[in-house]
């Protein structure tokens, strides 16, 4: 278990004020002008050596994406904030913003120092209308004090940070489709390469990170990267905040450590399976995108993007979603189908027509409406989709199939056989005469 | 969509507090690059409006020549955020969660139980044209499961009681329901 000093999110839980007199108690914005007058290069190593990796869902490694910034440029470069989150069962950065704004403004000015840029953009989803207006205020709080605009925090470094709202499409947490959002235009992810630390926002190198990995980067330059690299297992190093959802006794945003074993995070952390472990049917560990594990993967799965990885699964966003045996398991897959053919940007044939294809399927499935060879047709079919299309949303939409598959294929069969037997027997009660 | 009856007799303008807020979003972004604030102006015309809850086409219009934008790339954005309403949506926006999330901890009750309590079905709007029911995505609320969104506000771990008492609290006595403009009553989604 992580213990309270070592906890970064000091404020998870929303009980202490958010103002920025209470956030400076907290320890935040505690001579920032130091941190930043270390450097850029300073700040990269150290990020680099905390062994951060983005908390998006990709997991790329945070330092070394800094560093594909250019050097020297004519044009400007930018930092953009993703605080688009949307995934299923994710509700971490909300709770940031919400709640520890001047973590993540904080967080801001170091991010751009480490890239070179002077100019910031945190892309909020639409739907979080009372968390920009904190997040707004936050922001006037800081400009107010001097530690954002010229000379921010005293220390002779100029950035200006912006909010900008987006309007309700799941599509534009991913990068280059946030990047055109941001732009003004429909959210439809770009092709890569060129990534965005060459062209970015309005054609300018630009560095997009995720709003948890952003706010840890101040705690990590104070602390420093050894400790932070003090949790977790090689290569999967740091906390981490969990978000547990679904079928537990408290359901919460919690802060652990890396490769924390998943079974107890559920048990210590939310309270446990609603009705005891051995209710547990299956576990969704990181955001509705990556496949489920059965109750028996549970026991021993860690919390990191290696374990998970291992057990075909992903490590994602961290976010739990927990189903107790009381779970129509292929319609709670299936309605995550219904979330991606909503949120399928239109761009590539496969996810558009994909998308919609296997939660059709899907849903007649639930129902015992089909056969059993479609069982492979759909595995065939999530296949296609995966790995063609510009973005991730195809691999995401096919993974949650290919796992309901992989681990509950005989709760679809026994469903088909059930029906079939149900309507051939009141078949032949139909043609006995009366 | 039935876009030509979202017209309205007057030219559109942000006006007073609106029209400050479209100035200071269009001023986040570099003088070239006008058009990042398409969502920021789209959002602001629909609040602005507060007969039918949606961007007209005299606003769109007039958007785009602001943005420099055409029309139609404009609708095209316009269509693409689930956000921008460009048909008539009462003066409550009832947004149900029905992802999975929401669904294991009994939004599928909880979508009936409203659509009951309102007498009509998603998607529609009240005679009165107080409330629109839609079903929606992921919230991103998902730790406080199910999660009703009712225009700017999320209510948190909703049950059919107490979604009742938020409903009830909603919709005012008789006397003010006359008020409401005819134009909105049978408006749908």
């Amino acid at each position: 278990m992580l213990e309270d000093k070592d906890k970064i999110f000091t404020n998870l839980d929303g009980r202490a004020a958010v103002d920025l007199a209470s956030s400076k108690d907290r320890g935040i914005w505690h001579q920032t002008s130091r941190l930043v007058k270390r450097g850029r290069d300073s700040i990269v190593e150290e990020i680099k050596e905390s062994g951060l990796r983005g908390r998006g869902g990709a997991g790329f490694p945070t330092g070394l994406k800094w560093s594909f910034m250019p050097r020297s440029s004519s044009l400007p470069c930018y930092l953009v904030v993703n605080a688009d989150e949307s995934e299923p069962g994710t509700c971490k950065d909300r709770d940031m913003i919400r709640f520890e704004p001047h973590r993540l403004l904080e967080g801001c000015l170091l991010s751009a120092v480490g890239i070179g840029a002077h100019c910031v953009y945190i892309y909020i989803r639409g739907e979080f209308v009372r968390e920009s207006e904190v997040l707004q205020e936050a922001i006037d709080e800081a400009y107010g004090d001097g530690l954002l605009g010229k000379n921010a925090a005293g220390s002779g470094y100029d950035l200006e940070l912006y909010l900008h709202r987006g309007a309700g499409a799941y599509i534009c947490g991913e990068e280059t489709a946030l990047l055109e959002s941001l732009e003004g235009k429909k959210g439809q992810p770009r092709l890569k390469p060129p990534f965005p630390a060459g062209l970015g926002l309005y054609g300018c190198p630009t560095t997009v990170n995720n709003v948890e990995t952003i706010a840890v980067v101040p705690t990590i330059l104070r602390r420093g990267a050894s400790w932070f690299s003090s949790f977790g297992r090689e290569g999967n190093r740091g906390t981490k905040v969990f978000s547990i959802s679904g079928h537990v006794n408290k359901s919460c945003n919690v802060e652990e450590t890396m490769s924390v074993p998943l079974k107890d995070l559920i048990e210590h952390s939310a309270g446990g399976v609603r009705g005891g472990w051995d209710n547990l049917l299956a576990v969704i560990p990181g955001g509705s995108s990556v496949p489920l594990l059965p109750r028996s993967l549970c026991e021993t799965a860690l919390m990191d993007y290696d374990s998970l990885q291992e057990l075909d699964s992903g490590f994602g966003t961290g976010a739990v979603i927990v189903m107790d045996r009381s779970t129509d398991i292929i319609k709670a897959i299936a309605r995550l189908s219904h979330f991606y053919k909503h949120e399928s940007c239109g761009q590539c044939t496969p996810c558009r027509e994909g998308t919609g294809w296997m939660w059709r399927v899907l849903e007649r499935l639930a129902e015992g409406r089909g056969q059993t060879s479609e069982i492979d047709l759909l595995l065939q079919v999530s296949k296609q989709v995966e790995g063609h299309t510009i973005c991730a949303l195809g691999d995401a939409a096919a993974w949650p199939v290919q796992g309901l598959i992989r681990h509950f294929r005989s709760e679809i069969v026994s469903r088909i056989e059930t029906r079939q037997e149900k309507e051939s027997s009141s078949a032949v009660l139909a043609e006995e005469p009366a | 969509m039935s876009v030509s009856k979202n017209t309205t007799r007057e030219d559109f303008a942000f006006r007073g507090g609106f029209a400050e807020r479209a100035k200071k979003e269009l001023a986040k972004y570099p003088a070239s690059r006008k058009q990042s604030a398409v969502l920021a102006l789209l959002d602001l015309a629909q609040r602005q409006n507060k007969l039918t809850n949606c961007v007209t086409d005299n606003a769109m219009s007039s958007i785009a020549s602001m943005l420099g934008m055409s029309v139609l790339r404009l609708e095209e954005v316009a269509s693409f955020y689930t956000m921008i309403n460009r048909k008539s949506v009462g003066k409550y926006h009832v947004q149900c969660c029905m992802t999975t999330p929401c669904m294991l901890c009994g939004s599928d009750d909880l979508l009936p139980f409203i659509e009951k309590h309102l007498g009509i079905v998603c998607g529609e709007s009240t005679s009165d044209g107080l409330f629109t029911l839609s079903r929606v995505e992921c919230l991103g609320a998902c730790a406080n499961a199910p999660v009703v969104q009712i225009n700017d506000d999320f209510h948190e771990d909703v049950t059919p009681e107490r979604m009742g008492e938020i409903l009830r609290k909603l919709k005012p006595s008789k006397k003010n329901v006359a008020k409401v403009s005819p134009a909105t009553r049978g408006a749908k989604l």
